[in-house]
């Protein structure tokens, strides 16, 4: 555990004052953080991956397409030797007509960690970091 | 002159600010619809043909994938769909000016698409289509950008005012703007508009714009030339009323400033892609704040125009055309955006919001600023300092229509 998130925009997506938001916060929760900034296509995230060997993958997106680029970057991580595990979550407006809680359990099921796709997202993610610093905490303890 | 250009000067000669919305959608049908709704609407209107972020990116199998599946795409994809189809789309509206926008770092297949339509209006930039929204290297985006210019015979703005949407200091807005408009003269186009983004204060704003107008008559004297502002660009207010506050807050600062042309936002920005009924109510919403005030000659001076002719001037005063002179004042630092991951940009400036509502600079790395103009208070740069920055004109806007306060 070396607490490296690696955090990324999506393959269309050309925002990235999430990403500068994001890797602040995840800094001060004290992981190391690798921005890959905005419009990372699948294969160079998944290249990414497996040089840095994170232990865990933020996708942030807002552009409206999360829902259909989120399982092709999730698709080409997956495929890459010794990230077939590693937790990958998403997070951001990933529709272009708000919140979908079908797609999102669809992203789910496609193997995301977590979906962070609603009003709640940036409440519910910094819990879910925090939990997720006890638990690798925990895990390196035992 | 061109179509889009002869239509905004028309207006301005008849004292008129013409406003235009963002718009796009995949189908055809529903493309052409918007544009008639945005030209039947009670204001001076231009229209907007937004493509798609697959597009954007030169994604065009995807944009073609998901035009055949049926799935949702965000703008309408120019490339993809055959000339006929964006022929037919424009059927009949001839006479109505249409801009294409696109945010492409690579534009050429997107002039071309829009040049073979028959439209003759586009915008963007060498620099504001890289490096905030690209991962193109700036050198490559230079090259496109100068072929797209070298063969487009039509109406080019710069988005350069617009960098990064929010907490960019107006300087640098501003001298980017005339930057790339010189660089689009410099390919051939022979007109241009030059954009500024509305920032935190809208005092600040007027002098930005000012300061922008007596850059544009300085080095662009030989070109056909006006100036549009954007309605706020960062986060936007959650409220109905918050967001139309803000949103005719941009017409009077437009009007007021002698810009010639807006760009508006939605009440539905902060939550979704407008509905066209939107678009249109917010079109003649800013239509009717705009005919409320009247041109003022006269704005502040706290430095913006003498920080943006430095940073013109010192970028000019590189060697070679000004697609060089660009490259190499970024690789020095001399222009250096706050917040702008790309790796092409040298990351050393930042900025924050002071306690009078004013974007000011933290620090400016190697910029040709005088260190006087240097807010040493406000450096501390933690994510809730950020998210409140990038949040305080939304809450400022929300609370204050709230309080039934429409000043």
């Amino acid at each position: 555990m070396n607490n490296l998130v690696l955090l990324s925009g999506t393959a269309s997506d050309s925002h990235t004052w999430n990403l500068v938001y994001l890797q602040l916060l995840l800094e001060e929760e004290g992981y190391r953080v690798v921005n890959l900034g905005a419009c990372v296509p699948p294969v160079l995230l998944a290249d990414e991956c497996e040089a840095e060997q994170p232990d865990l993958v933020v996708l942030s997106t807002v552009n409206g397409h999360g829902y259909q680029d989120g399982p092709r970057a999730l698709a080409e991580v997956r495929g890459r030797p010794g990230l077939a595990a590693v937790p990958v979550v998403i997070g951001g407006k990933l529709g272009t007509g708000g919140p979908e809680p079908a797609q999102a359990d669809a992203l789910r099921a496609a193997g995301f960690t977590e979906v962070f796709d609603d009003d709640t997202a940036i409440t519910r993610f910094r819990e879910f970091i925090a939990a997720f610093v006890l638990a690798s905490t925990a895990d390196s303890v035992s | 002159m061109t179509g889009f250009a002869d239509a905004v000067a028309l207006a301005a000669a008849h004292g008129r600010l013409v406003v235009q919305p963002r718009m796009g959608m995949a189908s055809p049908l529903e493309m052409r619809a918007g544009l008639l709704a945005v030209r039947g609407a009670r204001a001076t209107t231009v229209g907007t043909l937004t493509v798609d972020s697959y597009t954007r990116v030169g994604d065009h199998r995807a944009a073609l994938e998901a035009l055949h599946d049926g799935a949702r795409l965000n703008g309408y994809p120019i490339v993809s769909h055959h000339p006929d189809t964006t022929r037919a789309v424009l059927d009949g509206l001839s006479g109505f000016p249409v801009q294409v926008r696109h945010g492409s770092a690579d534009p050429r297949a997107i002039f071309a698409a829009l040049a073979e339509a028959g439209l003759d209006a586009t915008e963007g930039g060498p620099v504001s289509y890289c490096l905030p929204y690209s991962r193109k290297p700036l050198r490559d985006s230079v090259g496109h950008w100068s072929e797209a210019c070298e063969e487009f015979s039509g109406h080019l703005e710069t988005f350069g005012g617009c960098m990064m949407g929010q907490l960019c200091p107006p300087s640098l807005l501003v001298a980017l703007s005339v930057l790339e408009a010189i660089f689009f003269r410099f390919h051939g186009v022979e007109s241009v508009s030059l954009s500024y983004a509305q920032q935190t204060n809208a005092d600040q704003d007027a002098e930005a714009i000012h300061a922008l107008r007596t850059l544009a008559a300085r080095f662009l004297s030989d070109v056909d030339w006006h100036v549009v502002v954007y309605a706020y660009m960062g986060v936007f207010p959650r409220t109905p009323s918050g967001a139309r506050l803000l949103n005719d807050n941009a017409a009077r600062l437009a009007v007021r400033a002698g810009a010639e042309r807006l760009i508006v936002k939605t009440v539905a920005e902060a939550h979704r892609i407008p509905t066209v009924a939107e678009n249109v109510a917010a079109l003649e919403n800013a239509a009717a704040a705009a005919s409320s005030v009247s041109f003022v000659s006269s704005c502040e001076d706290n430095g913006v125009l003498a920080e943006a002719t430095a940073l013109v001037e010192a970028v000019l005063e590189l060697p070679g055309d000004p697609g060089t002179a660009l490259l190499a004042a970024f690789r020095r630092g001399l222009l250096d955006v706050p917040y702008c991951l790309h790796p092409d940009n040298a990351g050393h400036a930042r900025s924050h919001i002071d306690d009078t509502g004013r974007l000011r600079w933290s620090s400016v790395g190697a910029m040709p600023i005088p260190r006087s103009a240097v807010d040493r208070s406000g450096t501390t740069t933690s994510s809730t300092h950020l998210l409140a920055a990038l949040h305080r004109v939304a809450h400022q806007h929300d609370a204050r229509t709230h309080r039934g306060d429409e000043s």
